[in-house]
């Protein structure tokens, strides 16, 4: 990444005073300026991306300092069938009535980066309920809370990497980066690899959610293919008679490689 | 371009606290465990304030060096060392973890709103031997990553997300520029 920096005259955070097309076209300045030098083609999140107000005070302003991992780097965290009780997988069970919202199953693979699956690791889930609201002390969006539904979810990959969840559709929701921002629904991925190295956490769409195009979290992301995959794909297959309906979703971790390559 | 390109990265926003913190999480060891130590720091922002939701998780050896492949992090027995811990930031920025004291280093992942992609470190303990990495950074640098031990058993490792005592962030080979 070039040590240049896409939005130094920004300086506040958290104003709300950007209006939408502000926004947009800050964003539309910096996809200029990436593509005039170069940095294109790969699932890269910038950690300095103005529009995202609150990354102003919180990316670092070195690089990234390249490095070997050591042992322990290559290695990560263990979960056995102990740590996931199979039931945490269904958000829609745990109270005493169901949630109010469109019940839905997301399913898919982990892999990583050279294709394999990745097995017996730990994905953890969170979302908003169907209005828009978590389950957290300091949402304070007007919305109600759903007292059955908590959002939360975890579960353990399968020996070829598959996950499934049940749960509502998660409602979108304001918040205050600018004025009349609107988070587009997502749902919250952690994802671990066998490697530290791997670590990811991320977000998951829906497809032809319109508020994608105004999202500058969303829209962080430089590659235009990276962004699409973190759409989930409605699939009739994963849809369920008089139950659910289906999408999928698959995630891709980094390889273990320790030798980098230029990417082409 | 590889055929598997990793799936972006994505903040993980102000509202992780009510779902990944969990009972336990921060407590690699029983507090009265009898190695047991304690590492405590902020998280601190480019103005030098306070990050108060911001997400750490910590990776590391046994005492003896040994690399750990330990289930049961999530339902802790007490006994068995799993070497991961998680822990979030209170209201002030401040974390604290108890666990044990490895040979060289303890790996860090940052998460926090605001921040697009985790970010990776070391926290060093005072006793480590210089390392390839330790070797490769500037002496004001290289402080970012060395913990402290005002006393005994009581490790300080501040993370300055940005500004002038910027942490030494990581990338490993395996991950796109």
């Amino acid at each position: 990444m070039p040590a240049r920096t896409y939005g130094s005259a920004m300086t506040s955070s958290d104003a709300a005073t950007a209006t939408q097309a502000e926004i947009n076209e800050e964003i539309a300045v910096i996809r200029k300026a990436q593509a005039h030098d170069g940095v294109t083609g790969w699932s890269v999140t910038p950690l300095d991306f103005p529009p995202y107000r609150s990354s102003i005070l919180r990316h670092p302003n070195q690089p990234l300092h390249i490095v070997d991992p050591e042992e322990v780097e290559l290695l990560g965290p263990v979960f056995g069938p102990s740590d996931v009780d199979p039931l945490e997988a269904d958000l829609t069970i745990q109270h005493t009535a169901p949630p109010i919202g469109e019940r839905i199953v997301i399913t898919g693979r982990v892999l990583d980066g050279d294709g394999r699956p990745v097995s017996g690791q730990l994905l953890e889930i969170w979302q908003a309920n169907a209005a828009g609201r978590y389950l957290h002390l300091r949402d304070q969006h007007s919305a109600p809370i759903d007292p059955n539904f908590s959002g939360v979810g975890r579960c353990r990959t399968g020996t070829d990497g598959t996950y499934r969840f049940t749960t509502i559709k998660p409602g979108p929701y304001p918040w205050r980066n600018h004025h009349n921002a609107w988070r587009p629904a997502h749902i919250h991925f952690s994802v671990f690899g066998r490697a530290f190295t791997q670590r990811l956490v991320t977000q998951m769409y829906f497809p032809g959610d319109p508020l994608l195009a105004y999202d500058p979290i969303y829209q962080s992301v430089v590659d235009e293919g990276a962004r699409h995959r973190l759409v989930a794909t409605y699939d009739h297959d994963v849809t369920s008679h008089e139950q659910h309906t289906g999408y999928r979703w698959d995630i891709v971790l980094t390889g273990l490689r320790r030798t980098w390559t230029e990417p082409a | 371009m590889s055929e598997h390109p990793p799936t972006a990265g994505q903040t993980v926003g102000p509202f992780f606290g009510f779902a990944l913190p969990f009972a336990g999480s921060a407590q690699l060891v029983p507090p009265n465990h009898p190695s047991a130590i304690q590492l405590v720091g902020g998280v601190f922002d480019g103005d030098d304030q306070p990050v108060p939701d911001a997400l750490l998780e910590i990776w590391q050896t046994d005492k003896n060096g040994a690399s750990i492949q330990e289930g049961g992090s999530l339902h802790r027995d007490g006994h068995t060392f799993t070497g991961w811990g998680r822990a979030a930031t209170d209201n002030e920025g401040r974390y604290r973890f108890t666990t044990v004291r490895p040979p060289g280093f303890i790996a860090m992942a940052v998460f926090a709103r605001g921040l697009g992609h985790r970010l990776l470190t070391r926290v060093y303990l005072p006793t480590a031997v210089v390392d390839a990495l330790l070797t490769t950074l500037p002496e004001p640098r290289r402080a970012t990553l060395m913990a402290a031990e005002p006393t005994p058993g009581h490790l300080v490792f501040n993370v300055h997300l940005q500004g002038p005592r910027e942490t030494v962030f990581l990338r490993f080979p395996n991950e796109p520029a």
